[in-house]
């Protein structure tokens, strides 16, 4: 988990925050509530986990729970593995 | 009549009815009527006097909504700063029309604070939410938004009137094409003028439920509110879009009955693999404006809303709108952004200032009582677009942007006179972005072209040349960008090259960039 952790930051800092402000990203943070994702920035969030972790994303799950902060998104991950098992 | 009589005339007509809806907070029309009164007290108490400027620097939010309101029943005019805005710029609006007072949240005080000592004018600043952190600062009085409800609970009448239809109501900031913003003056007769004229082409009531996620800062979103206030509708104001599964159960949980959308939006909905067509069978329109849908894209979102009446529209901040395509001519004029809408006159000028005939190209004119009264303190940009018109002392709004007409009056877009980009729907001047890369001291040269992208329309990029050693990267360029520009301004790619492209005069040819440059694709298509 920890991997996918790193994984997920490195990707939200390099495309959202651009390379910085990396500790000042708390894993409960919300993403929205920061500012840091937008329409686009969802989808193109969606198109990283769907490639990384080869899981199909469905309209029904892209919502703040799932998605919107570095917690969130290793809970579903992990949900989605199980399922996918 | 004033903007401010659209509140309070639908708060006598339908006092209990759900006015304002923002995630887990209702209102009725009585209880905003109330509250925006008693705020407006409370400026007024605070020494605001008639055509005072005061920003709103706010997320879309039940708070805004009052401010704006409090505001204008106090006599003062209201800006609406697009809550991404970052500290510099903001700091330039407030001082470029002299603000006195700035309403905004606990959570962007850490955006306004550095910059307290150099914005002169500004003496107060209310606050909503709860302040974690003590300001020190001598200069500006602090004031809890709630403290100064509290203090004018028993103020629940409107106080008196300060203000005729020709005065201010409102500053609304465009991106300049001298690098700074400017604000665009509107009047309460401009603005009660526009809204009349759209309520009445959408038919709006007071039965309508309008979801918007626009921010309050872009005029097509502070109309949403404006609008549904004044017939008595029901408005929804979520603060983005970007989960967009969760506006659209709330599209169904809140039988919304009318949903603006820019082009990106749209573009998005489509990429939707779940939607299935009829699944919102209370939704009685879809408004798009700010730049055309591909006719692509129209067929298909009508496929996806079947009985939903679609509008194209057309129109730029400093006369609101211009233009729509009735429903029914859709299928027949896709690629029309439709004719003058109700009590406006447009015609097409040709290079020497006549009127031009059908089917001839040429810059699109906009006669009307929503014209704009100029850019706040820019006369001589000003003059570029206000020219005189056919009456004496009128005021004609010359749009920059080029059009053809057909026999019918039906308006087809050609292009823009300059290079203004157009992106997620809202307009960036690349004069704008070029300001701040040529702020980095590393860049020796900049420009900043608009490529054409399936989801944003045109996705912002910015070519730059260094200085010989420098070693940044394209994301040092963009962390730069972010840190200065609202979200939407800020550049999705960047190329660093050693030389610009020239014209003989010497000039950056932006012709041989865009030319160089491939579609973007910000997002890939799912």
């Amino acid at each position: 988990m920890q991997a996918i952790e790193q994984q997920l930051r490195q990707f939200v800092v390099n495309n959202f925050l651009f390379g910085q402000g990396e500790d000042q990203l708390s894993n409960h943070d919300s993403f929205l509530e920061k500012g840091i994702v937008d329409s686009t920035g969802v989808l193109e969030l969606v198109v990283f986990l769907e490639k990384q972790y080869r899981i199909k994303i469905e309209d029904e799950e892209l919502i703040p729970a799932n998605l919107d902060s570095i917690d969130n998104l290793l809970r579903f991950i992990e949900k989605k593995a199980q399922i996918a098992r | 009549m004033q903007i401010e009589e659209f509140l309070e005339q639908s708060a006598r007509q339908f006092p209990e009815k759900t006015a304002l809806v923002c995630e887990d907070q209702r209102l009725a029309y009585r209880e905003i009527e109330e509250q925006c009164n008693r705020l407006a007290h409370a400026l007024i108490a605070l020494g605001i006097e008639r055509g005072d400027r005061i920003a709103v620097y706010l997320d879309n939010s039940v708070e805004a909504v009052l401010s704006i309101f409090a505001i204008l029943k106090a006599g003062a005019v209201f800006l609406v700063v697009n809550p991404t805005t970052k500290a510099e710029k903001l700091a330039y609006i407030l001082n470029n029309c002299r603000a006195r007072a700035l309403i905004t949240h606990a959570k962007k005080l850490a955006v306004v604070k550095d910059r307290l000592p150099q914005m002169a004018h500004l003496q107060n600043i209310i606050v909503a939410g709860t302040i974690v952190e003590a300001i020190e600062n001598g200069a500006k009085l602090f004031s809890p938004l709630d403290e100064l409800l509290t203090q004018h609970t028993q103020s629940i009448q409107p106080p008196l009137k300060r203000c005729i239809d020709i005065d201010l109501a409102a500053l609304i900031y465009t991106s300049g094409s001298t690098g700074n913003p400017k604000g665009v003056m509107m009047t309460h007769l401009n603005i009660v003028t526009a809204a009349r004229s759209i309520t009445h082409y959408l038919e709006n009531t007071g039965a309508d439920i309008i979801l918007s996620v626009l921010p309050l800062s872009f005029d097509y979103g502070l109309y949403q509110v404006l609008m549904g206030f004044s017939v008595g509708a029901t408005v929804i104001l979520e603060p983005s879009f970007a989960y967009t599964q969760v506006i659209l159960e709330k599209l169904s949980a809140e039988n919304v009955t009318g949903f603006p959308l820019v082009p990106t939006m749209a573009a998005i909905l489509l990429q939707m693999k779940g939607l299935s067509p009829g699944r919102f069978p209370c939704l009685r329109y879809i408004s798009n404006t700010a730049a055309a849908l591909p006719p692509s894209h129209i067929e298909r979102l009508q496929a996806l809303f079947p009985a939903v009446r679609i509008y194209s529209m057309y129109g730029l901040t400093e006369c609101k709108r211009v233009s729509y395509l009735p429903p029914d001519q859709l299928a027949a004029r896709p690629a029309s952004v439709g004719r003058a809408i109700p009590n406006t006159e447009v015609y097409i000028v040709d290079e020497r200032g006549g009127r031009a005939g059908p089917g001839t190209v040429g810059e699109l004119v906009v006669r009307g009582a929503h014209i704009m009264k100029g850019y706040w303190e820019k006369p001589e940009e000003t003059d570029r677009v206000l020219k005189p018109g056919p009456l004496p002392g009128e005021k004609v709004l010359h749009t920059g942007d080029l059009f053809r007409m057909d026999e019918e009056g039906y308006l087809y877009f050609v292009g823009r006179k300059d290079d203004i980009i157009k992106t997620r729907g809202e307009k960036v001047s690349p004069k704008e972005v070029e300001a701040v890369l040529y702020a980095m001291p590393e860049v020796k040269e900049a420009a900043v072209i608009g490529v054409p992208d399936p989801i944003l329309g045109q996705a912002i990029k910015a070519v730059v040349v260094f200085a010989e050693g420098t070693t940044l990267s394209e994301r040092d360029v963009m962390r730069h960008c972010a840190a200065r520009l609202e979200d939407f301004m800020v550049p999705k790619s960047v190329e660093i090259r050693a030389t610009l492209p020239k014209t003989t005069t010497g000039k950056i040819s932006k012709r041989e960039l865009e030319l160089a440059t491939p579609p973007a694709n910000s997002v890939s298509l799912r």
